[in-house]
């Protein structure tokens, strides 16, 4: 009897030349990659699968652990080229035709033997599409879950406006984890600055609900406790009238609508004042003479 | 007369995130007003909690409804969590089993045009809210 993976062996450069046509006819995204990437990495793949099916028929076992490997790095470079997880797992199943093709060759006078092969291979090319897939999904989640820990990080800096004030411009949406980050981060800024007014501010917080509306009360009490004054500022009309009517009570907390309000209310508080400067007559020719 | 509407899971707090972004896409569709997509999508935030924190998961039904002329957005949370004992109780201002402000229930039904609730112990909660345009 012949064993399916005899015929690849044998007919590896036919099934090779089958299978990048067969690619290059749907497959493939020319957009995506070059004809010669894609020429390499099909014979080098097709080049490991014979190998490996010849000890071995089971894609999970040591045998095809190379071409695993290999497949492993297909995914990934395929998610950093953009192509989908279908169009990945294609690149391994498109395979399936020219070998059957192949097997009904080599097998003309033999139905059961051929059924029988058809099975096998194509059941281990079935799983090694799987794992490829399994392969780029792992990859998107781990950039998901990299990008996860960069917003939580990112979407909570305390800035220092003036000396004494701090601001701390929130974005997004404030779950219990990042809130957990933002109280930490201003409640240590002010510390270490020596701060006595912060600004929270919520222009960019599209929905204010009373979860949202407790941390921000817990935050300024907290910031308040150690002897800071907290301001709360950006608060949109509609936000406004969405805190009324949930009952929220705010009236503790200094607001402003807008942060620039906020910032010159600190400034006043500190006793200090924003004044226009009188032009000098020779500063007034000085900047005349640069903007010729 | 619900002309389409959608099922969405509540089963963690990234749905609650999901279920807001929903009421605000079907809230622009409908063209509601700045204030009033928010009071929707507020609502929608503090209900969709309730059905998660209390509920111990649910579903969320969004739909639009007509009235006549007048059309809204219907927003159906279902859970099948311990029940209200004592609803009018529940729906006090500032009544809270959670550590919350307790204003969640109370505060929605402000929030929208009707707000509809039906508890049983032991079998679950169902809170109905419509938004007219």
């Amino acid at each position: 009897m012949i064993s399916f993976h005899e015929v690849v062996k044998k007919n590896e450069g036919a099934i090779l030349s089958a299978w990048i046509e067969e690619m290059v006819k749907g497959v493939r995204r020319a957009d995506l990659m070059t004809d010669t990437e894609l020429k390499q990495q099909a014979r080098e793949l097709l080049g490991l699968f014979a190998k490996a099916a010849e000890s071995s028929s089971e894609a999970e076992s040591e045998a095809f652990l190379q071409t695993r490997e290999f497949l492993r790095e297909i995914a990934k470079s395929r998610m950093d080229q953009g192509f989908t997880p279908t169009e990945t797992a294609r690149f391994v199943l498109s395979l399936k035709q020219p070998i059957f093709h192949a097997l009904r060759d080599a097998l003309k006078g033999n139905p059961s033997d051929l059924v029988n092969e058809v099975w096998a291979s194509g059941n281990l090319l079935d799983r090694l599409a799987l794992f490829t897939v399994d392969s780029a999904v792992e990859f998107r989640d781990q950039v998901i879950g990299r990008q996860q820990e960069e917003m939580l990080e990112l979407s909570t800096p305390v800035v220092k406006l003036w000396d004494g004030v701090l601001a701390l411009p929130l974005i997004g949406t404030l779950d219990s984890a990042r809130t957990q980050v933002v109280m930490e981060s201003l409640l240590s800024a002010i510390v270490e600055t020596n701060s006595q007014i912060a600004i929270i501010d919520i222009t960019g917080v599209p929905t204010v609900d009373t979860l949202v509306a407790q941390h921000l009360i817990k935050t300024i009490t907290a910031a308040r406790l150690m002897g800071a004054d907290c301001f709360l500022s950006g608060i949109r009309p509609a936000i406004a009238q969405t805190i009324v009517h949930l009952g929220i009570d705010l009236v503790d907390v200094q607001t402003k609508a807008k942060l620039s309000d906020a910032f010159a209310m600190a400034l006043s508080r500190m006793g200090k004042v924003v004044v226009a400067r009188k032009p000098a007559a020779g500063m007034a020719l000085g900047s005349k003479a640069k903007d010729n | 007369m619900a002309s389409r509407s959608e099922v969405h899971p509540i089963a963690g707090a990234a749905d609650v995130v999901k279920v807001r972004q929903v009421a605000r896409s079907w809230a622009l569709e409908l063209k509601l007003s700045l204030v009033d997509q928010t009071k929707l999508v507020t609502a929608a935030s503090e209900l969709a909690r309730n059905t998660l924190d209390h509920g111990h998961g649910g579903t969320m039904r969004v739909e639009q409804v007509e009235n006549g002329l007048r059309r809204g957005i219907k927003l159906t949370f279902e859970d099948k969590g311990p029940g209200i004992p004592d609803i009018a109780m529940a729906l006090r201002d500032g009544y809270t089993t959670s550590g919350g402000l307790g204003l969640g229930l109370s505060g929605s039904r402000r929030l929208v045009n009707e707000f509809d609730i039906k508890s049983e112990v032991g079998r679950g909660t169902i809170v109905a809210i419509t938004r007219w345009k």
